[in-house]
């Protein structure tokens, strides 16, 4: 703990000094920023953005993992699904972020439904890929077993498939997180009027960035406490089982 | 001959099985194998490793449904099975194992069968903090657990010292003495066929097929070792004439 605090105490020295070089208007100090959010948060607009870039995380976030696992653990369980879902996946795995994202806005319009599609469909991939491998993994002689003591399908999949999915979906989640919220960025930049990336693309034409740092740092702290609190005591949760190595 | 129209009675007719051996070619495991046991009867399979034990139980479990031939099981056809490996889910605790496989157990069954395999104290435990000796009563407890009408045993108790296995014999033939049950045994171990089985099949080696059936009176009853010494004399020479 002592050294994480050094560790970011002297971020914030080397910020302040790169803040002293470079000049106020190319970096800002710590200080600056810090009166900016308190201002932002005050007006309620800091709030705002960040609760509809979070709202807008939260559902392409849920959509890529849920498509893209049953579309990987189908994959992973059927040889014939596997050969044709494998161009597809290629496909969408290569297809740059920013193609994605203005075809949609192309062939949708400006909307919420576009703007979310394009961020599911970036993260997609990579879940259904990551799951298919642990489909792949799965254990033969549990499946013997489920099938021989004929556990209905709910049993099998809550007590013997998804136990061992866990780790693949967590690496999945946990990845997949991380992009989601950078692509719906993106997204809000190119075609959405409000949001932490709207707000960033204002400022960047303003070329104010005290803003600029203001919501990314707000947005970054409020992904660092989701990932805390929400995703590694589930990993914990999920791993209680095994043996604690020493 | 148990009467016909015997419910609990498994006839297995296989009459050929064989792999897709990686080197391309087959591999021909099993061949014209005929076996069939009574109702409530406890037959032991003993053969040479490799020769195909599992990959019968397999089919008659129904997993492997690759093959020429026929297996009729006892009605309703309810099935325990110990696999060769205790195949418990390690994510849960003994006794959810045995309940997700037995969801219409009652607690009294369960409590009564984990005290007979004196598994009452490791009940909250997770496989991974089992011993050996214990996943494998484990395992016999959730095959017991659903009341089957057919039982197949995977050399249940192979890799157990032998104090350990021979308590874990006592144990089992104490659960089919109390709730008879048609069950087949793989084992390598003839004094073990002898003290839990009605009747032992012995195997060739594959193409599999049975060389000689040995029918056992009294089961399941201490022998003198004379008694034991005449069991095995008859069984050598059975084998001896095929
Ligand atoms: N899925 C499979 N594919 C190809 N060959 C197989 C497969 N399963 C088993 N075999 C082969 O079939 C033969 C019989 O295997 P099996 O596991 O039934 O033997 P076993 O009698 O149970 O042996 P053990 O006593 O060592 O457990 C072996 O030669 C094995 O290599
Ligand atoms: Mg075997």
């Amino acid at each position: 703990m002592a050294v994480r605090i050094v560790s970011f105490a002297l971020l914030i020295a080397a910020w302040s000094v790169g803040s002293q070089l470079a000049g106020q208007r190319m970096l800002p100090d710590p200080q600056a920023v810090a009166l900016m959010m308190f201002e932002e948060a005050r007006s309620g607009a800091l709030a705002f953005n960040l609760g509809a870039t979070l709202a807008r995380v939260a559902v392409a976030f849920v959509l890529a993992m849920v498509v893209g696992s049953i579309i990987g653990l189908v994959m992973g369980r059927y040889r014939i699904a596997d050969r044709f879902g494998d161009p597809w996946l290629v496909v969408l795995l290569n297809l740059p972020a920013l193609v994605i994202i203005v075809l949609a806005y192309v062939w949708a319009g400006l909307t919420e439904t576009a703007a979310i599609a394009a961020v599911a469909l970036n993260k997609l991939p990579i879940a259904a890929v990551t799951v298919r491998e642990g489909a792949r993994a799965l254990d033969r002689g549990l499946d013997d077993m489920a099938q021989v003591f004929r556990m209905s399908a709910w049993t099998r999949m809550r007590h013997v498939v998804l136990p061992q999915l866990a780790p693949y979906l967590a690496a999945a989640a946990r990845s997949g997180l991380s992009l989601v919220w950078k692509i719906v960025l993106i997204v809000e930049l190119l075609g959405r009027p409000n949001g932490v990336g709207f707000e960033i693309g204002v400022a960047f034409q303003l070329f104010d960035v005290t803003k600029i740092l203001t919501y990314a740092l707000a947005f970054t702290a409020v992904m660092l406490v989701i990932e805390t609190f929400v995703v590694q005591p589930l990993e914990r949760h999920a791993s209680r089982w095994r043996p604690r190595t020493a | 001959m148990p009467p016909a129209g015997d419910l609990g009675r498994l006839e297995v007719d296989v009459k050929h099985k064989s792999f897709a051996a990686a080197s391309g070619g087959k591999l021909h495991v099993l061949q014209g194998l005929v076996l069939s046991l009574g109702g409530g009867e406890v037959g032991a399979l003993v053969g040479p490793s490799g020769c195909g034990k599992t990959t019968l139980l397999r089919i008659i479990a129904g997993l492997d449904r690759d093959y020429e031939g026929s297996i009729g099981l006892p009605d309703h056809g309810r099935l325990g099975v110990v696999f060769q490996e205790p195949r418990l889910l390690p994510w849960r605790t003994l006794e959810q194992n045995v309940r997700l496989a037995a969801p219409e157990a009652s607690d009294a069954t369960l409590i009564a069968l984990f005290r007979a395999l004196g598994l009452e104290a490791h009940r909250h435990l997770f496989p991974g903090e089992l011993s050996l000796g214990l996943a494998r009563r484990a395992a016999l407890a959730r095959a017991f657990a659903i009341e089957p009408d057919l039982l197949l045993l995977d050399e249940p108790f192979v890799s157990l010292d032998d104090a350990l296995a021979a308590r874990l014999r006592d144990e089992l033939a104490e659960l089919v003495t109390r709730r008879p049950v048609t069950t087949l045994l793989v084992t390598h171990n003839v004094d073990e066929a002898i003290g839990l089985a009605n009747r032992l099949f012995f195997l060739s080696d594959s193409p599999t097929r049975v060389v000689a059936e040995v029918p056992i009176a009294r089961p399941r009853e201490r022998r003198t070792p004379e008694e034991l010494a005449a069991l095995r004399a008859e069984i050598a020479r059975k084998l001896g004439q095929t």
